[in-house]
């Protein structure tokens, strides 16, 4: 039997478990001086002028830094179209643009001298007026970059057409604001450098896409990639927003060159919250028209994208919330348009979804809206505008190619494992007691897209003469499990035990090229080339044994069960995956056992699903209690239910996170009101219910097999269906729309709006 | 956040406490269960020179059935209160309360002591103390003196305690009959939004609220309605009364005020009679 879709147990587990994982701050760099960064404490100022003096002067300061006395830099272009004048700087210069944002550096002998010190530069400030709203920075009345002329970053116009809403009876607006949030990896962010003896950098980073990295500090340190050697330890987490690389950590690379010693910097919970990307911020008009029966016939989304304080990954947050804009449902006319604009904030980057949960909650609610107007229950209203399972492939009218789907299957099955009905009723009883706690039920039908950029993925399968193989890939992972996943592959491939299989990422002299691990890639990238290359592998071995066993390689048999090859009739021939190897490296024409592939698969793909969600709603007070997640999950053939229930959990948490608590605050100044994890309510497992989680498998036909991605469909499926839950608790008393999180006093004050009473 | 460099200083009496803290003053801050220090030393928002650390003083983690009250001594921890059989007993309003502190990191190395001496207003057990009419006893240079709860919470963060002064015992009154702790928060181990500690004994009520002014408040506006006769809601709707409530993050003091009327309310449902 295959170990395909076996639930295997996560091989990588008992190291992360005891003691044996190895991140950037536990690597023994004998001699590493430590950073620490002096952050500007004003969201918008021009810098007058840097002290560096006192600093200097510092028990155990070796050097201090400011941005006048660095000759690198600026961070490479992330987003296509943004003003050239918006790339930021390794360390700010004359204007400074958020609060958090690197102004000088403190390289001292220990991590603890190097903060105080930090302390001691001096640094003047002349305020500016702070842009703080997307909406405000629209306006552009203050410039973050004077000389781009402009706070707009990117603009998505498709024009409008004047009778877009003819033939709709019905017609429904809504601003939604989906707002910042903060991805929080447990791990923070880590760099360190070091000068080899022939002059390369060695450069290890907790990063999800450790090519780019290299490419990275490479372009801004004037270096050739190849004087640049990328090691990526382990890393924990990253949600997108390890994706890029931050000035603070290339900053490592050059403070190492510079300095001629290893330097290492690991910053702290309060920095990560400044430094780090956050996520989402994006404000979005919706508008859906359609007929009384339920027959949504047009769509319109108009989305402020926040960039944050200079234009990264985030700045193209709206390609994929244009790209699947019109969600799950079949409907004739859609129109988009974005504008993403710098603001006064911390740079926004990809988190866990990346525009794409901001399409679906947009669709989401809009659906929801478009049900309420016309009293029908959201559930029907989904099932008569959903694409049908056979018009795929399908192409939406924003241009998108959805693969396969049969979306009506997992929302039925979705309400069928929610006992829908009866929850409808409990719900009808409460609403005519007038009871404190009222029940809400959430939909949310999803669909996304997985490997969203095109691209494809290198891998390699080797066998030893030990007996052991190596796999290499260039996806980079942090907590997903490739570990184990690539090795069932292999084993699967060659018959080798997956004990025997050892999987290595993330360092760039071993792996020649690489994507990483973002955007639910790496199965369907990194994953068939390993595939692949073990198919190769098994061919090569073929012909080596053919060789060894004097016979036709077509008359030798792989036993893929017992992973040795015999010539047909003859199993006492066999030859192991051991013996092959050891005869591989004894023949000059052969050396290695070794193959190697590289997949690009023909187009993203198009996991989907349905989820349902409970909530308890307490009138008086808006507290909200989440009581059950229902999802229905389809992302392909599923490799390892284990592998993928771990990340829909995840994601499922992160969701019902995001709609119920987390939010980046800012003070109208620009100031982060959310800096530490005892501001920012970071989700944890008392807030949540066991899930409800069942899984469909409608294969891909874009790769041989079959698998879509499931790292993002939490934060996709379950965001909206929470907060269309909460929403629905009220809808008896009059509230339409809430926007996330659920606050309680947000919820006391839509309740007594809408009630017109003051307090019970 | 790494804190700012300070010396630290172990004592393993409460003399031994006190003559530090004479010797040095304002430079020092005694360390109990570190979970209110550390934080601020942490975030630099407190930078002491010398931490003075009190944790291994013997002696003073105790709950002691003394007949008509209960001595708890300043080192116990929340874990401790919370499982502590006499307090379940005789003054389960304080045990319940522990164990809703924090998450269980926090309850195993919380005291009781620091809890009341850090004197925060958006803390849990002050609010209990003060509810229950509690008495608290420090110790000094020139002895033991005791401190009613009501006069101990001076305000923000600020409480009787003498400088040189340990906190060394905190003393309920045996509280057998109706209570109800209500916390209201977002997340199971956040600090309460708002909370109302209420005890009913012997036909009087005590109320005490969590995080609604600068210091643990009583709600006194409610006690007196309810001595004098009124029913519950009506005394529950002047909860607020006379106070000024935090704004910050999670509530306005507005919303602050319409909390503690609901939870008040619900508190002396709870408590009954
Ligand atoms: C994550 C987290 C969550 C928390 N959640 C809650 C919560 O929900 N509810 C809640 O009530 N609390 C909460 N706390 C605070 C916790 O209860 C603290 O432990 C308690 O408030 C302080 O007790 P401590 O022993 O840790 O004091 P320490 O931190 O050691 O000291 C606090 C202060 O009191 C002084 N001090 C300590 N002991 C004495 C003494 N015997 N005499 C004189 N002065 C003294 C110290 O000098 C210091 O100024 C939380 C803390 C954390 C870290």
């Amino acid at each position: 039997m295959s170990i395909l879709g076996q639930r295997v147990l996560r091989t990588e587990d008992p190291k992360f478990l005891t003691s044996g994982a190895s991140y950037v701050a536990d690597l023994d760099l004998p001699g590493a001086l430590s950073v620490a960064y002096v952050r500007s404490p004003v969201a918008h100022a021009l810098v007058r002028s840097v002290d560096l003096d006192a600093a200097r002067r510092a028990p155990g300061v070796v050097a201090v830094f400011a941005g006048a006395d660095v000759d690198a830099g600026p961070m490479p272009a992330e987003a296509p179209g943004a003003p050239a004048a918006m790339r930021r700087p390794l360390l700010a210069r004359e204007r400074v643009r958020f609060v958090g944002e690197p102004v000088a550096a403190v390289v001292a002998t220990s991590r603890a001298a190097a903060v105080d010190a930090a302390e001691a530069v001096v640094v003047d400030y002349e305020p500016l007026p702070a842009v703080v709203e997307p909406e405000a920075a629209l306006a552009g009345e203050d410039l973050l970059f004077p000389e781009a002329g402009t706070n707009l970053v990117v603009e998505m116009d498709f024009g409008r057409t004047d009778a877009f809403f003819d033939g709709c009876e019905v017609v429904v607006r809504q601003r939604i604001v989906n707002q910042r949030v903060a991805p929080c990896p447990l791990e923070v962010r880590a760099a360190a450098a070091r000068v080899q003896a022939d002059g390369r950098v060695t450069y290890w980073v907790s990063t999800q896409a450790p090519h780019s990295a290299r490419d990275t500090v490479a372009a801004c340190l004037g270096l050739d990639k190849a004087e640049v050697h990328v090691v990526t330890p382990d890393v924990g987490g990253g949600f997108g927003a390890k994706i890029g690389s931050y000035p603070e950590e290339v900053f490592v690379a050059w403070l190492a060159r510079r300095l001629g010693r290893p330097v290492r910097w690991v910053e702290t919970r309060s920095e990560s919250m400044l430094g780090l990307g956050h996520g989402r911020a994006q404000v979005q008009e919706v508008e859906v028209g359609g007929r009384r029966d339920g027959t949504i016939l047009a769509y319109r989304l108009d989305v402020v994208q926040d960039a944050g304080a200079y234009p990264s990954v985030g700045a193209l947050l709206p390609f994929f919330t244009r790209m699947m804009a019109t969600g799950v449902y079949r409907i004739e006319r859609a129109e988009f348009r974005s504008r993403t604009v710098v603001t006064n904030t911390t740079p926004v980057v990809a988190y866990r979804g990346a525009g794409r949960p901001e399409a679906t909650a947009a669709i989401e609610r809009a659906v929801d809206l478009f049900a309420a107007e016309l009293g029908l229950d959201p559930a029907e209203v989904r099932r008569r505008n959903l694409v049908p399972p056979d018009a795929f492939p399908y192409t939406t009218p924003t241009g998108t190619v959805y693969d396969s789907g049969d979306y009506r299957r997992d929302l039925d099955l979705a309400l069928e494992r929610a006992g829908y009905a009866a929850l409808r009723a409990e719900q009808a009883a409460r609403r005519a007691e007038g009871a404190t706690r009222q029940l809400g039920i959430g939909l949310s039908t999803y669909v996304e897209v997985t490997n969203g950029l095109p691209g494809g993925e290198w891998g390699s399968v080797e066998v030893l003469p030990s007996g052991r193989a190596t796999v290499l890939a260039g996806t980079s992972p942090h907590g997903q499990g490739h570990a184990t996943a690539f090795a069932m592959l292999a084993a699967d491939a060659t018959g080798l035990a997956i004990e025997d299989i050892d999987v290595r990422t993330g360092d760039t002299d071993l792996v020649p090229r690489g994507g990483g691990t973002m955007g639910s890639r790496s199965l369907q990238t990194g994953g068939i080339a390993v595939r692949q290359a073990a198919e190769t592998l098994v061919e090569q071995a073929r012909r080596l044994a053919a060789e060894l066993l004097e016979a036709a390689p077509d008359d030798v048999v792989h036993d893929a069960s017992t992973g040795s090859f015999s010539v047909a009739g003859s199993p006492t021939t066999a030859r192991s995956w051991a013996e092959l190897a050891a005869a591989a490296a004894e023949r000059a024409d052969w050396g290695r056992l070794q193959a190697e592939a590289d997949f690009t698969p023909p187009g993203p793909t198009f996991p989907f699903g349905a989820h349902v969600v409970v909530v308890e709603v307490d009138t008086e007070t808006g507290q909200v209690q989440l009581r059950r997640v229902v999802a229905v999950d389809d992302a392909g053939a599923l490799l390892n239910p284990l592998l993928a229930e771990g990340q829909v959990h995840g994601g499922i948490a992160q969701g019902v996170a995001q709609a119920l608590l987390e939010e980046v605050r800012y003070d109208a100044e620009g100031n982060p009101l959310t800096a530490n994890l005892a501001d920012y309510p970071f989700v944890s497992a008392t807030e949540l219910p066991s899930f409800e989680l069942s899984h469909t498998e409608t294969p891909t036909p874009r790769n041989p097999l079959g698998v879509k991605g499931i790292g993002e469909s939490g934060t996709i499926g379950a965001t909206p269906a929470v907060q269309n839950a909460v929403v629905d608790a009220l809808a008896h008393l009059g509230v339409r729309h809430l926007d996330m999180p659920a606050r309680p006093e947000r919820i006391w004050e839509a309740v007594r709006a809408s009630s017109g009473t003051t307090s019970r | 956040m790494i804190p700012a460099a300070f010396e630290y200083r172990r004592v393993h009496t409460v003399e031994d406490a006190v003559a530090q803290l004479g010797e040095l003053g304002d430079d020092a801050k005694l360390l109990a269960g570190g979970h209110s220090l550390l934080p601020l030393m942490r975030l630099r928002l407190a930078t002491p020179a010398v931490v003075v650390d009190i944790g291994r003083v013997e002696g003073l983690s105790y709950v002691r059935d003394e007949g008509d009250q209960v001595a708890i001594g300043a080192l116990t921890r929340h874990r401790d209160v919370e499982i502590s059989p006499v307090l379940r007993e005789m003054v389960p309003l304080l045990a319940h309360a522990a164990s809703q502190v924090g998450d269980p990191q926090v309850r195993h190395r919380g005291t009781i002591g620091g809890s009341l001496a850090h004197g925060d207003p958006a803390s849990d057990l002050p609010a209990v103390v003060l509810a229950l009419g509690g008495t608290l006893v420090a110790q000094g240079p020139g002895g033991r003196r005791e401190i009613p709860a009501g006069e101990f919470f001076t305000g923000f963060l600020e409480t009787a305690l003498e400088p040189g002064e340990v906190l060394v015992e905190v003393r309920v009154p045996a509280s057998p009959g109706g209570w109800s702790f209500q916390k209201f928060n977002r997340r199971a181990q956040d600090w309460a939004i708002v909370g109302v500690a209420a005890v009913r004994r012997n036909g009087s009520s005590g109320v005490a609220l969590v995080n609604m002014g600068s210091t643990p408040v009583r709600a006194r506006a409610t006690e007196e309605a309810l001595a004098s006769g009124a029913s519950v809601a009506d005394a529950a709707a002047l909860a607020a009364e006379g106070l000024d409530p935090p704004a910050d993050l999670n509530a306005s003091p507005e919303f602050r005020a319409h909390l503690a009327r609901v939870l008040v309310r619900r508190a002396l449902e709870e408590a009954g009679g």
